[in-house]
């Protein structure tokens, strides 16, 4: 590998790492065909973690960090003073086979600055993976971030291609993306993320490929004013309306030569960690946004506990639990049971009764369930009703960060 | 009680197990008398009285799809624990595998997870290095690897899938596995030293690692319970982790103190300009992106344009062009245009001076021996073609638009309706023009003689009244 594009790849490895979406799963299975190389597994692997603790799937990289856009929370935006580069369509494609060929990663994901036409940018994206398919036989997991400003048809063909699209909503309201992306245009990605949600849904009732994992989006917490809770009912809407697959919340961080209409500030990785949270309980954990909100202190999520933790301390009243007779979504409410350990309660008490010793076999979150469930050689004395529960379950006190 | 000894051989010898278990149960043999011992050479059953084969036995599913997960651990009670489960369902406990609480089941699950954790991270964390040429100029890897279980030949065929177009070995201290583009076949163990000590975009990988992380978000904790130590020293990127944790404090308290500098670039308004008038300006720019573009449908050899001048009166809208169409890359140009260039005659129409398009670009088709069957476009991919439409038609600004058929109709007004109930004067929402809708011509090619001749006419009376719409919208 030569010099040169080692130095973009650095370059341009360095542009995308603040996108958060890295996740390769979520595509039908598929093998190789004689010749040709790559398979996908539907569940995602992840090949290394990073010292940040973020896995590495996918070659997530920029095609180019020149932009015309000025977005004040990017450090590609046209007027920082950040190294630029660009990767010709058979470059990225020549690190993306080689790589692979190595096991290093799952795919690519690949995003751009927007260069000359947000058409144009699009038609090298598709360029990239249209050859990646069709010369190399790669069959696997391929991302585009898609330019929520090209064409629609553009998109279309984005969609023969790759296994997911994603369209960056960035910030959440209208507002906002005025005063910290001027170029960009609220209505416009909705649009877009409308189109798409659409096009997948219609491809799957006709049984077309096109974008089979679905799409994703990112939101970037921390750069504005936003409350916790309108990003859990953006989130909500956008999983209701568009189909969206996973929305990535991105605590706004620090970046080399950072705007000055942002503070430099340490980024609020808490804060995101909640927000993911919040988000499994829309997803998995059958919480409507109501619930979510109720669980937020003045539209916000508390740092010290997790939201599902601060529901329960606001609703006591609907505790304790009996694990062996409470029915499976109000055993999904209590604090330190997952959707896997209540899956196994289900199913182990059907022939069993469960005692407190069996329940800590199947969750490692017993500490924090003991005061809100019952079980047949146990009973909380009043726990629920202590005024210091929350400060005997709240995480203590520490450093966020290293620094 | 009698002692017994099994010998099973070194690994994971599912088969020995499943004989072995096949005849202590049925034979009354608890877990207590039982000693398992692997890795020995395979003298399996040396004591005579256990040669009297039993009834199969018959398992519960979960029961016998965690065996060959638990028979792959490291563990060397692993046979016994399986033994004394096997022991339980057998003696009536049947949904034993359903109680995840009970301390057995709870402790071979913890095993089975282990084995589904090495496999993964085997799957994820080997890495291939370049190793010469193989067979027939064929290209060559090689990896040395370090499962924690006796998983390598359940894990072989991940790799075997995703990498069939070059040959490739991987190495463990267990044992080895090979792939020659057909076949995988497993060996002996092997050494670190028979794969290669380097690699050609080792560095460039390692570089791609460190650029990609992020030093404001450093957290270690996170990256050693998914990545633990141990995988390390097989990772070239690990070389790179303490150096990159040394140096992230201090990168991240200059991104902090440094102050805003001022913009070297100034604003591109021109590009910015050229940017926002990026939709094509005319239909000349329209349909040489449509011409340029994907088929959106399988098939096709060329993108068919709309045909006409701009300002006619009326636009006909078909439903995509048929085999000749797809040929000559002309609209209307085989028996169904042909047909209604004659009903257009009738009708007293010059089609010269109509514009003719369709609704869908592109030749949807499938081969039947020699022939290419026509296939009717599906609701997506009509949307698909839908934003073109509606472009190409307001650049043509006709007077009034003839949807020819249900699939024009569905793409003219987004909706399907019978084009029994449909035809006549109809709008198509909220647009400039006029609509109107009758059958395509194709379908009178379909129906039998007989029946065509009056659809033919009631065809040519629809066209009449077209054309008077079309006369009354010039008036108005």
């Amino acid at each position: 590998m030569d010099d040169a594009l080692k130095k973009k790849l650095t370059v341009l490895a360095d542009a995308a790492k603040y996108d958060a979406s890295c996740a390769s799963s979520g595509a039908p299975k598929r093998k190789a065909e004689a010749g040709g190389l790559g398979s996908t597994t539907g569940a995602g692997i992840c090949h290394a973690y990073t010292p940040d603790g973020r896995c590495v799937s996918l070659l997530k990289i920029l095609l180019t960090n020149y932009c015309l856009f000025d977005c004040a929370y990017c450090v590609n935006r046209r007027s920082s003073n950040v190294r630029r580069a660009k990767f010709s369509v058979d470059e990225v494609v020549t690190l993306t086979v080689e790589f692979y060929k190595r096991n290093y990663i799952e795919g690519l994901f690949l995003s751009s600055g927007i260069i000359r036409s947000p058409d144009h940018t699009m038609e090298q994206l598709i360029r990239v993976a249209k050859t990646l398919r069709q010369r190399h036989g790669f069959r696997g997991y391929i991302h585009l971030k898609t330019i929520p400003e090209a064409s629609p048809w553009l998109i279309e063909q984005a969609g023969l291609y790759a296994d997911r699209l994603s369209i960056n909503l960035e910030l959440p309201t209208e507002a906002s993306l005025e005063r910290l992306a001027p170029e960009k245009d609220g209505a416009a990605i909705q649009t877009a993320m409308g189109q798409m949600g659409e096009r997948i849904l219609q491809a799957k009732e006709e049984k077309r490929r096109f974008a089979p994992a679905g799409q994703s989006t990112q939101v970037i917490v921390g750069a504005d004013a936003s409350t916790d809770e309108s990003l859990i009912r953006t989130s909500a809407r956008l999983y209701d309306h568009y189909g969206l697959k996973r929305i990535y919340y991105s605590a706004f961080s620090p970046i080399p030569d950072a705007a000055s209409i942002l503070p430099s500030q340490s980024p609020p990785l808490q804060r995101e960690h909640r927000l993911y949270q919040a988000d499994w309980l829309m997803r998995y954990y059958e919480f409507s946004p109501d619930d979510v909100a109720g669980a937020t202190e003045s539209g916000m999520l508390a740092l010290d506990v997790d939201p599902k933790l601060a529901w329960a301390l606001r609703n006591r009243d609907r505790f304790p639990v009996d694990v062996n007779r409470a029915d499976r979504e109000m055993l999904l409410r209590v604090p330190g049971l997952g959707v896997r350990a209540v899956d196994k309660i289900v199913a182990a008490r059907r022939h069993a009764t469960l005692r407190l010793d069996d329940v800590a076999r199947l969750t490692s979150g017993l500490k924090r369930a003991r005061p809100f469930l019952i079980a047949a050689d146990y009973a909380p004395t009043r726990l629920t009703d202590r005024l210091d529960l929350r400060a005997r379950l709240a995480e203590p006190p520490r450093q966020l960060s290293l620094f | 009680m009698r002692a017994h000894t099994i010998r099973l051989q070194a690994g994971a010898d599912l088969a020995g197990f499943r004989v072995a278990i096949r005849r202590l149960v049925p034979a009354g043999i608890p877990p207590e008398a039982v000693t398992w011992i692997d890795g020995e050479a395979a003298s399996l059953f040396a004591e005579a009285e256990l040669t009297e084969p039993g009834p199969a036995l018959a398992l519960p599913r979960a029961v016998a799809a965690l065996i060959p997960s638990v028979v792959m651990h490291r563990d060397p009670e692993r046979y016994a624990l399986l033994h004394r489960l096997v022991w339980r369902v057998a003696g009536g406990e049947r949904h034993l595998a359903e109680v995840a609480s009970d301390p057995l089941v709870h402790r071979l699950y913890l095993m089975r997870k282990s084995v589904a954790r090495d496999l993964h991270k085997m799957h994820a964390f080997l890495r291939f290095r370049r190793a010469g040429a193989g067979a027939g100029g064929r290209e060559r890897f090689a990896a040395w690897f370090e499962p924690e279980h006796h998983i390598l030949a359940e894990a072989a065929p991940f790799f075997s899938a995703r990498f069939p177009s070059f040959d490739w070995s991987i190495l463990t201290p267990d044992g080895s596995a090979h792939w020659d583009g057909r076949a995988l076949t497993f060996g002996p163990p092997g050494r670190r030293e028979d794969v290669p000590d380097a690699d050609a975009f080792e560095a460039g990988w390692t570089d791609y690692y460190s650029s990609t992380f992020n030093p404001a978000r450093t957290n270690l904790a996170a990256m050693r319970a998914e990545m633990p130590k141990k995988y390390w020293h097989n990772l070239p990127e690990a070389a790179a982790i303490p150096g990159l944790v040394r140096e992230a404090g201090r990168r991240v308290g200059e991104m902090i103190a440094r102050a805003p500098e001022a913009p070297m670039k100034r604003v591109p308004a021109r590009a910015l300009a050229a940017m926002a008038a990026q939709e094509p300006d005319s239909l000349e720019a329209l349909n040489a992106i449509i011409r340029a573009s994907e088929p959106l449908v399988p098939g096709a050899t060329q993108a068919v344009l709309g045909e006409g001048p701009l300002g006619a009166d009326i636009a006909f809208v078909g439903e995509q062009p048929g085999d000749q169409e797809d040929v000559h890359g002309r609209p209307f140009v085989g028996p169904a245009g042909q047909l209604l260039s004659r009903a257009l005659r009738e009708a007293g129409i010059d089609r010269e001076r109509t514009y003719l398009t369709n609704a869908v670009k592109h030749f949807k088709f499938e081969v039947r021996g020699k022939r290419r069957i026509h296939q009717k476009p599906g609701a997506g991919e009509v949307a698909h073609y839908r934003w073109w439409l509606e472009r190409e038609l307001a650049f043509v600004a006709p007077r009034v638009v003839v949807a020819l058929g249900a699939t024009a109709m569905l793409a003219l007004s987004g909706r399907q309706v019978p084009i029994t109930r449909a035809r006549g004067p109809a709008s198509f929402g909220d647009k400039p023009y006029r609509g109107f809708v009758t059958v395509h011509p194709s379908y009178l090619l379909r129906l039998p003689d007989g029946a065509r001749e009056d659809a033919y006419v009631g065809f040519v009376d629809d066209l009449r009244r077209a054309a008077t719409l079309a006369a009354e919208a010039r008036a108005a």
